[in-house]
């Protein structure tokens, strides 16, 4: 919950709450009696939350699915879901999922004094040089893989 | 200091950020049912197809100059709405949702020293996090904030997208070069009564001179308009509110005649407004059922045909409102039999707030209703695609003709986007 600034004039601000945000609490169903509360209370916590917990920028983070195997040895298989995060800045040995030519690609990313190699995790496997002449954006970085076994 | 962020040919935008491929190329979005044209990218634009075009008309022209052409795909334009207004809401929490792809932002009390920097900083997020280009116009106020995003918008290398009008030197220019029809606020009718008063543009709006036509014309909403452009702030940031009434309108893929499929049609229309209603916490208290003809060659028939009912109470009950909707389709049916319709609609209003719903003493609905309508929301929400529906709604699905639909890449697992690793 946060708190919405109204109206403003030079010496009251007046504030109403804005319940658009949800946090999840716990219930707590201790009913109401006399003697010892349950110790267990003081250790309450909310449920574990894979969103809050993988996603560090919703409002940027897409899923992505994988088809291919060239980056089986960077733990991405075939059919395997990417958390991709566009917020994140690109660097050398991150993940990226990459625009080349008219096709998208997941790739490492390897920054040489010679310029940027999109690098696979697969021996079969080659690696591509960025040149000038590519039609080339980073859109985004891989954060999570999610397989299922 | 407001600013307005607009953003660039926003459905087109949409579709290239899963398929970038289709950057610096031109890209159209059509309406529902493909019918028209509904966004353009620039370069669609600069190959003149024009806005609003009929798609049968222009189709040629987009076969010719290859333009890659889109059904609207409203679950990935909503939910990168959605992204785009969160986003905006980092750079302030004044934020006042304007349209799907529009939005003012307040900097009261808060301390910017260089807005051309902060209105930079919002467009290169964006670019960044969600690939939407987006224009920042700042003024101090809303209607000369939409002037100034006019101008970044025109003049993209001279503005890198961001203007701000800071001062009146500024103010000035701006309005003189803002045409009267582009003015917030100001439709084709009012543009006519202008030019015929020699209003041209923004600035001849503000003279001194013009002041008592414009209250008699549009009264205290001119003149709010008119204290606007003069940089007087007087039109806050309105709050979130939910909708006054809900529409569902459609127009047929082909004509109907038959009462069966109108039936089926009007049914789901009402259904859907139900769950809308129910999805704001509204009851509504008036349900409207709208047939139109749209016989575009001889406009002197009566192209729309609509009626009522108020409910004695009210309701967000799919039963009751479905009900309701029926019997004025009967209704007008029966009054135009022969006709063939084009299009239809249902629209609920008079809405109030569920939890204020008054009790009524004699004429209450079956509160059995509740519990179903909460059931048939929770089975719908697991299963998509509202798959509970009402006995009237028919089984096949009378989706609308989106031939060229991209996949609903943010809303949908199974159409998430999919990526090579070769």
């Amino acid at each position: 919950m946060s708190l919405n600034r109204k109206h403003i004039k030079p010496k009251l601000t007046f504030f109403t709450p804005n319940f658009e945000s949800e946090i999840k609490i716990p219930f707590v169903n201790q009913g109401v009696s006399a003697g010892f509360p349950s110790p267990a209370l003081d250790f309450l916590e909310t449920a574990i939350d894979l969103n809050e917990e993988l996603i560090e920028n919703p409002k940027t983070t897409f899923y992505i699915k994988v088809e291919g195997h060239s980056m089986i040895d960077a733990g991405i298989n075939d059919k395997d879901i990417l958390i991709v995060d566009r917020t994140l800045e690109p660097s050398d040995k991150k993940i990226a999922v990459c625009f080349i030519d008219g096709e998208f690609t997941v790739k490492r990313l390897k920054v040489e004094k010679d310029g940027l190699y999109l690098m696979p995790e697969n021996k079969n496997y080659e690696e591509i040089k960025i040149s000038e002449g590519n039609n080339f954006i980073i859109w985004g970085i891989v954060t999570y893989v999610i397989k299922k076994i | 200091m407001y600013a307005l962020v607009d953003c660039n040919n926003f459905y087109a935008s949409c579709e290239r950020v899963f398929q970038p491929q289709y950057n610096g190329k031109p890209v159209v979005v059509l309406s529902n049912n493909d019918g028209c044209i509904i966004s353009r990218s620039d370069e669609a634009k600069a190959l003149g197809i024009p806005m609003a075009a009929p798609e049968f008309k222009v189709r040629e022209m987009l076969k010719q100059h290859d333009v890659k052409v889109f059904s609207s795909n409203y679950a990935l334009y909503g939910d990168l709405s959605q992204r785009t207004m969160s986003i905006l809401r980092d750079f302030t929490p004044h934020v006042e949702i304007y349209s799907i792809d529009e939005a003012f932002l307040n900097f009261d009390g808060m301390n910017i020293s260089d807005y051309n920097e902060y209105g930079d900083k919002i467009k290169t997020t964006l670019i960044k996090g969600l690939s939407l280009p987006v224009c920042v116009g700042f003024a101090p106020t809303k209607a000369l904030s939409k002037v100034a995003n006019k101008i970044a918008r025109k003049y993209p290398e001279r503005t890198k997208g961001v203007y701000v009008i800071d001062t009146d030197e500024k103010r000035v220019k701006a309005l003189k070069w803002t045409k009267i029809e582009d003015v917030w606020g100001i439709g084709y009718r009012m543009k006519k009564k202008m030019k015929a008063k020699n209003i041209l543009t923004a600035y001849d709006f503000t003279e001194p001179f013009y002041e008592s036509w414009i209250k008699k014309e549009m009264g205290v909403i001119g003149l709010r308009l008119r204290k606007e452009l003069l940089g007087e702030s007087v039109l806050g940031m309105e709050e979130p509110a939910n909708k006054k009434s809900i529409a569902i309108t459609r127009s047929f893929p082909k004509q109907l005649y038959d009462f069966d499929s109108l039936r089926e049609r009007v049914s789901t229309f009402a259904s859907v407004c139900a769950e809308k209603l129910r999805n704001q916490n509204s009851c509504c208290h008036t349900v409207i059922v709208m047939l139109g003809t749209m016989e575009h060659k001889t406009p002197t028939t009566k192209q729309y045909y609509h009626d009522s009912i108020t409910l004695p109470f009210g309701t967000d009950s799919t039963l009751t409102i479905n009900q309701a909707a029926i019997r004025i389709l009967e209704k007008l049916y029966e009054e135009n039999k022969g006709q063939r319709f084009k299009k239809a609609g249902v629209i609920v209003t008079q809405l109030s707030n569920t939890n204020e719903k008054q009790l009524h003493l004699f004429e209450e609905e079956n509160p059995k209703h509740l519990a179903l309508m909460k059931a048939m929301d929770d089975i719908n929400k697991k299963i998509g695609d509202r798959k509970v529906k009402l006995g009237t709604q028919d089984a096949k699905t009378w989706n609308m003709k989106q031939e060229l639909l991209s996949p609903r890449y943010t809303t949908r697992f199974d159409e998430i986007l999919v990526v090579k690793c070769h």
